[in-house]
């Protein structure tokens, strides 16, 4: 057959559940028979109105290439063969190039950078993230035109739908042969939200027709600098310079949380662990850098206090009204969910009255018994306030409560090995260091983060003195993330 | 109540003759169905003819002016058993239901059907679930037409081409006496495009004359020695029928080519994807003139073996595009071409793959092997431009290794069955892991992580039935799931009823949302609300306690976590005997929004007092384990980056999608998770008392924070992120 024969344009929109792909597909349809072409558009549903990913095919043939005659249009897109494919996220972009939709010989690629991470993401007990980086670089590489912006984040500043946004992007990329009047007269004709999608079509528009590269994903952003106070400052300069931001940030912290004389608590045990990593470090300061950011979450660990606390700041209940959008005029309550059990209570008391509740039995089962359901208190409301209000002011006696005594002996222990270890083996060291990150949260997830914590350090003389320790710990630590029934720890500990 | 609605697309039902109509494939049938004359339709709902049950839903006011009956029926076996009135009678109707699964559950009635075959025309329209996006086990209608002897239209996926089949349909089942199937592929179900209408046809037979003269002839029923007969008409009469009406209407189509001594003979179903791999190769243009001669099958069952011959004849070779396994018609033409003594060498699997979708690569490639074989010349895949294929091998490299996640389908947000499945997790830590046999429906998802919850699945309202063997002492019971619209389709007698006579011990679950929720969210027996043209409201612990459960117990608010893990716990523990059936019942959250959501917005906006929940997480206090999010799974519960720049584990954030279901919390509560759940209500249009109310807290609570200091408090994270 003849070189240069009609062809149809062909267009693929890969969009999940509720992202409006149905909408955009009827929009260029109606835009494509506007403008005289013959339009064919399908779709695999089904399952995919929940959550999965669909596929939206079309072809537009231009009528006046016909002369009478039909063309054969086809229901679904060949690798190599598509001229557009619209994406409304990341992965699903990536996805598209993993296809084969996207080839850098004939693809124009409409990506929205923003992502909707899958379930394998978010289950983690981690960062089980994929790195937006590599995707973003793929997505550039193998289309042969990208127009790539957070579009989501654009539906969202115009109070607009994505979709929208994304027919703008695919009006601002040229891709098709019809102008801007064409693709706005469509979003009247369908005559729904027309104003809030004329926004969002505008933006799209814009961030397609302007010459700027795709945003990579999570730049990691300068750490904010925090108000330390000023008695405390100097010992700050002490410390190695990688160090001072995060030890900055955990002097702030501690000092909110507790008082001043616990953030020179902090300083001082980090003095200590840069004074090991001057002596036998390499000149990077990590260890110390690592220590300076674990040790100010682990000396901020979340009591009852602190959590009433933070509840019942004015400067949250004014970010959750921003978060909820609750206009003027409109009443917002506040309602937490807290469970608070034996443990919670018998280490927020004093000490020796936490251990003999501990012990006690009758004690025991009378708290037990109060505790078996959980509460919802209405931090809003003035009772829930007192409640929430009491608990927190315990802060003063927080240095008298058997939590205290326990976690400061955990972060001396861990401290102590750090410092012995890092004579032997600096590598092993910093990841012994980063190992404080499994105690964290509240309950079952803390003790089950203890468990793994202390199951890894029963198993540190195994590693010590061999050459690849520190890595095999980092494998220990990925493992205890991995699941949360301790099976993957398990194997990876048998397998040493 | 359907999830989506048709009320407007409909009115295309309408046009008459010489018109334009423009619109989705399986609303196109529905509109041939009309201009055939028929006079009844049922059927059952599934991909991908939900929507055509949908559009007839939404058409029933239509439907009644010409005097045509629709039933939306109990099962696909209901439906085809429905068909018996096209046995003694003039009438032509038409069925509709998901293949092969439907297929499957007809085929009593369809063998029934077929042994005695019909009067009037019968017509089987099976929505064909193969390939990219289904949901069913990989099988073809193809076996059921062979094994029933109903004739197997495959027609080219081209709106008036399946049009005019329906039409040809009817009068091929009147001119053998045969049922006839029409086959539609998912994406022709949903293809939008164009055809020139006709006007509609009042069936000149009706369902009253029916009724009022029945007809009655024994011959026609099955029994010895009908039966015997039965078989003997098949293949004396009816077959040769039907081959005659085929032939002299022409419905299958001969394409000639320039490339005469080779041919491509192909299902109608795959036309399309032939002729786009075609053109790709150089050898047809855009309007389907081919370079080689193709032999289009509009009609794959019976093979008419003179037009097989005539196209086969003088060809060095011939290749088959028959999509599924196994190769029927190849097997067919082999032994056609054999019986004649023709030569011509026969190729198919051997050269497209025997198993999988015939997406456009797999067909081009195929086709390439052929024509290479024989000598025709093709245009390569891609122009030979080394920079775009190290481009895409570049590209590939990047984002191998498994990071582009799957995102398989999940739960919807605020779904009431999230909190059944997180309850079974919870029994699972304190009882240990059960044998959980599965069932057909959006609770199947259980299988998939966060919950990774279930055994086996074998079959719509058969998830007792699957673990009616492991009824033996032990120390644990297997747990059944059921959900409603399987419950009504068989589950009631083949799962509910058949542990009762068998005494079972097992605990079956049956998830009562309100709907044929998976499907679209048809209306059921027991859907909660009423519809005017179906009878609904039967509870389903009523039917249970029908059969003979003693033990049930039926939970209003699945969201009540603690409840239904209390509940569950009983029924895997109690001593008493016999099948324990759980009940949990709260209404399909999709169907729920679509009801609600303008009713609220329309009430906030008339100055109504409306209360808006919805969850949120306080970073402050989210350590990142997300334990939540592994007992939920919810899409609105995700994760972003942590603003506290302290930690590296990203925080798990409520986005705005959330509809406030409370399972947020009741996780929180049952799991004893974390405290940093808050429950956010807003309440739009407050009441005078409230809005004083509200003053006198804020006021009283802001001067016991200015005592306090925590006004002067920073804020617990650094203000930089978000």
């Amino acid at each position: 057959m003849e070189e240069g024969a009609p062809r149809a344009i062909r267009l693929a929109i890969l969009a999940m559940g509720g992202e409006g792909g149905g909408v955009l597909a009827d929009w260029v349809v109606d835009l494509a028979e506007h403008a005289g072409y013959l339009a064919q558009a399908t779709s695999v549903p089904g399952v995919a109105q929940r959550t999965g990913a669909t596929i939206y095919y079309l072809e537009l043939f231009p009528k006046p290439a016909m002369n009478g005659r039909d063309p054969v249009l086809a229901l679904m897109p060949v690798p190599g063969d598509v001229d557009i494919v619209i994406a409304s996220e990341l992965m699903e972009a990536a996805r598209a190039v993993e296809r084969g939709l996207v080839t850098p010989d004939r693809t124009v690629l409409i990506a929205s950078t923003n992502r909707v991470y899958a379930m394998t993401e978010k289950i983690a007990m981690g960062d089980g993230r994929s790195d937006g980086k590599p995707l973003v670089e793929a997505i550039g590489l193998a289309a042969q035109r990208l127009v790539a912006t957070d579009m989501a984040l654009l539906a969202e500043a115009t109070g607009s739908v994505l979709s929208a946004v994304m027919f703008g992007a695919l009006a601002g990329s040229g891709a098709l042969p019809f102008d801007r009047a064409a693709f706005e007269a469509t979003i009247e004709r369908a005559g729904i939200g027309v104003e809030a999608s004329k926004r969002g079509f505008a933006a799209g528009f814009d961030a397609a027709t302007r010459k700027s590269a795709p945003i990579p994903q999570d730049i990691p952003a300068a750490l904010p600098d925090a108000a330390v106070p000023e008695s405390i400052a100097p010992f700050i300069e002490r410390l190695p310079f990688p160090a001072r931001a995060f030890a900055r940030l955990g002097v702030a912290r501690l000092a909110d949380y507790q008082d001043e004389a616990y953030a020179r608590l902090y300083v001082d045990r980090l003095l200590a662990v840069a004074e090991a990593d001057a002596a036998h470090g390499d000149g990077t300061y990590r260890l110390t850098t690592e220590v300076a950011r674990e040790l100010a979450l682990g000396m901020a660990y979340e009591d009852t206090i602190r959590v009433a606390e933070l509840k019942i700041r004015p400067s949250r209940i004014t970010r959750v009204h921003g978060e909820v959008a609750a206009k003027d005029g409109e009443v917002l309550k506040v309602a937490e969910f807290l469970h608070p059990r034996l443990q919670e209570i018998t280490e927020s008391v004093p000490a020796g009255l936490g251990r003999f509740l501990e012990r006690n039995r009758l004690a025991r089962r009378a708290i037990e018994g109060l505790t078996r359901k959980g509460r919802i208190v209405e931090t809003t409301s003035i009772r829930g306030f007192l409640l929430l209000a009491a608990v927190a002011r315990l802060k003063k006696r927080r240095r008298q409560s058997l939590r205290y005594e326990r976690e400061q002996a955990f972060l001396t222990g861990w401290l102590g090995r750090i410092a012995t270890l890092a004579k032997r083996d600096y590598a092993l060291t910093v990841a012994l260091a980063e190992c404080r990150t499994l105690v964290k949260g509240y309950g079952d997830t803390h003790e089950r983060g203890r468990r793994n914590y202390d199951l890894i350090l029963a198993n540190l003389a195994r590693l010590d003195g061999r050459p690849d320790a520190a890595a095999k710990l980092n494998a220990l630590r990925q493992a205890a993330l991995t699941d949360d029934t301790g099976a993957k720890l398990g194997a990876a500990i048998s397998a040493l | 109540m359907a999830e989506r609605s048709f009320k407007k697309e409909v009115q295309s039902l309408y046009l008459s003759d010489g018109e334009e109509f423009r619109g989705e494939g399986i609303l196109a049938v529905t509109k041939a169905l009309l201009q055939s004359g028929v006079s009844y339709v049922a059927g059952y709902q599934g991909a991908p003819i939900s929507h055509l049950m949908d559009v007839l839903s939404d058409a029933n006011d239509i439907l009644a002016d010409l005097g045509v009956h629709f039933e939306s029926s109990a099962s696909e076996a209901t439906a085809a058993a429905t068909l018996a009135a096209s046995v003694n009678y003039p009438l032509r109707g038409a069925v509709t239901f998901k293949s092969t699964v439907g297929t499957n559950v007809a085929a009593d009635a369809l063998a029934n059907l077929a042994s005695g075959g019909v009067t009037g025309g019968a017509l089987l329209i099976v929505g064909e679930d193969y390939g990219e996006g289904s949901s069913i086990m990989q099988e073809r209608s193809h076996a059921f037409a062979m094994k029933s002897q109903v004739w197997l239209l495959d027609p080219k996926p081209h709106l008036p081409t399946i049009v005019d089949m329906v039409e040809k349909g009817f009068q091929l089942s009147e001119a053998s006496n045969t049922p006839v199937m029409l086959e539609l592929r998912i994406r022709a179900c949903h293809v939008y495009g164009r055809f020139t209408t006709k006007k509609n046809v009042r069936p000149s037979f009706t369902l009253k004359d029916a009724l009022e003269t029945p007809i009655r002839d024994v011959s026609r029923i099955v029994l010895p020695p009908s039966t015997y007969l039965h078989e003997k008409e098949k293949i004396e009469k009816r077959w040769p029928a039907a081959v005659k009406f085929i032939e002299d209407n022409h419905l299958n189509e001969f394409h000639d080519g320039k490339h005469d001594d080779i041919g491509i003979v192909l299902q109608g179903g795959m036309y399309n994807t032939v002729l786009r791999a075609l053109e790709q190769l150089g050898l047809a243009d855009a309007f389907g003139n081919s370079d080689i001669p193709l032999y289009v099958m509009n009609v794959t069952y019976p093979l008419i073996d003179n037009e097989m011959k005539r196209f086969a004849l003088g060809k060095r070779a011939i290749v088959i595009v028959e999509e599924g396994q196994p190769e029927f018609i190849e097997q067919a033409v082999n032994t056609i071409l054999r019986r004649a003594d023709i030569g011509t060498k026969v190729h198919g699997k051997d050269m497209l793959p025997m198993a999988g979708e015939y997406t456009g690569l797999v067909v081009r490639g195929g086709l390439e092997t052929f024509l290479s074989t024989y000598g025709i010349g093709t245009k390569p895949k891609a122009p030979p431009n080394s920079d775009a294929a190290g481009r895409r091998q570049k590209a590939l490299d990047l984002i191998k290794g498994g990071k582009v996640h799957p995102r398989p389908p999940s739960f919807c947000t605020g779904c009431p069955e999230r909190p059944i499945f997180a309850a079974m997790k919870l029994v699972e830590r304190e009882l240990g892991q059960h044998h959980v046999s599965c069932d057909i429906g959006c609770h199947l998802f259980s299988i998939l992580p966060p919950f990774n919850i279930g055994n086996t699945t074998m079959g719509y309202g058969l998830g007792g039935a699957g673990a009616a063997a492991l009824n033996a002492p032990a120390s644990k019971r297997a747990i059944a799931v059921v959900g409603d619209g399987g419950f009504w389709h068989n589950g009631l007698l083949s799962s509910v009823g058949n542990s009762v006579f068998n005494k079972s011990d097992n605990v079956t679950i049956i998830v009562d949302n309100g709907y044929s929720a998976a499907t679209g969210g048809q209306d059921l027996l027991s859907s909660k609300h009423s519809n005017d043209i179906r009878t609904t409201k039967n509870p389903i612990e009523k039917a249970v306690r029908g059969v003979g459960v003693e033990w049930v117990r039926t939970i209003t608010h699945t969201y009540s976590v603690a409840a239904m893990r209390d509940t569950l716990k009983e029924a895997l523990t109690t001593k008493v005997k016999g099948p324990k059936v759980i009940v949990a019942s709260s209404e399909c959250m999709l169907n729920k929004q679509r009801r609600e959501k303008p009713l609220r917005a329309k009430a906030e906006k008339d100055g109504k007092r409306v209360v808006k929940e919805r969850f949120g997480v306080d970073a402050e206090t989210c350590t990142g384990d997300h334990s939540c999010i592994r007992l939920s799974g919810c899409p609105s519960l995700t994760v972003a980056p942590h603003p506290d720049p302290l930690r590296k584990d990203p925080v798990t954030k409520v986005i705005s999608s959330c509809v406030g279901c409370g399972l947020c919390g009741e996780i929180s509560h049952a799991a004893v998770l974390c405290p940093s759940f808050y429950r956010a209500s807003v309440i739009a249009n407050p009441q005078w008392g409230e809005r004083v109310m509200g003053r006198i807290r804020q006021s009283v609570i802001g001067w016991l924070s200015r005592r306090m200091g925590l006004d002067k408090a920073p804020p617990a994270l650094p203000q930089a992120a978000e």
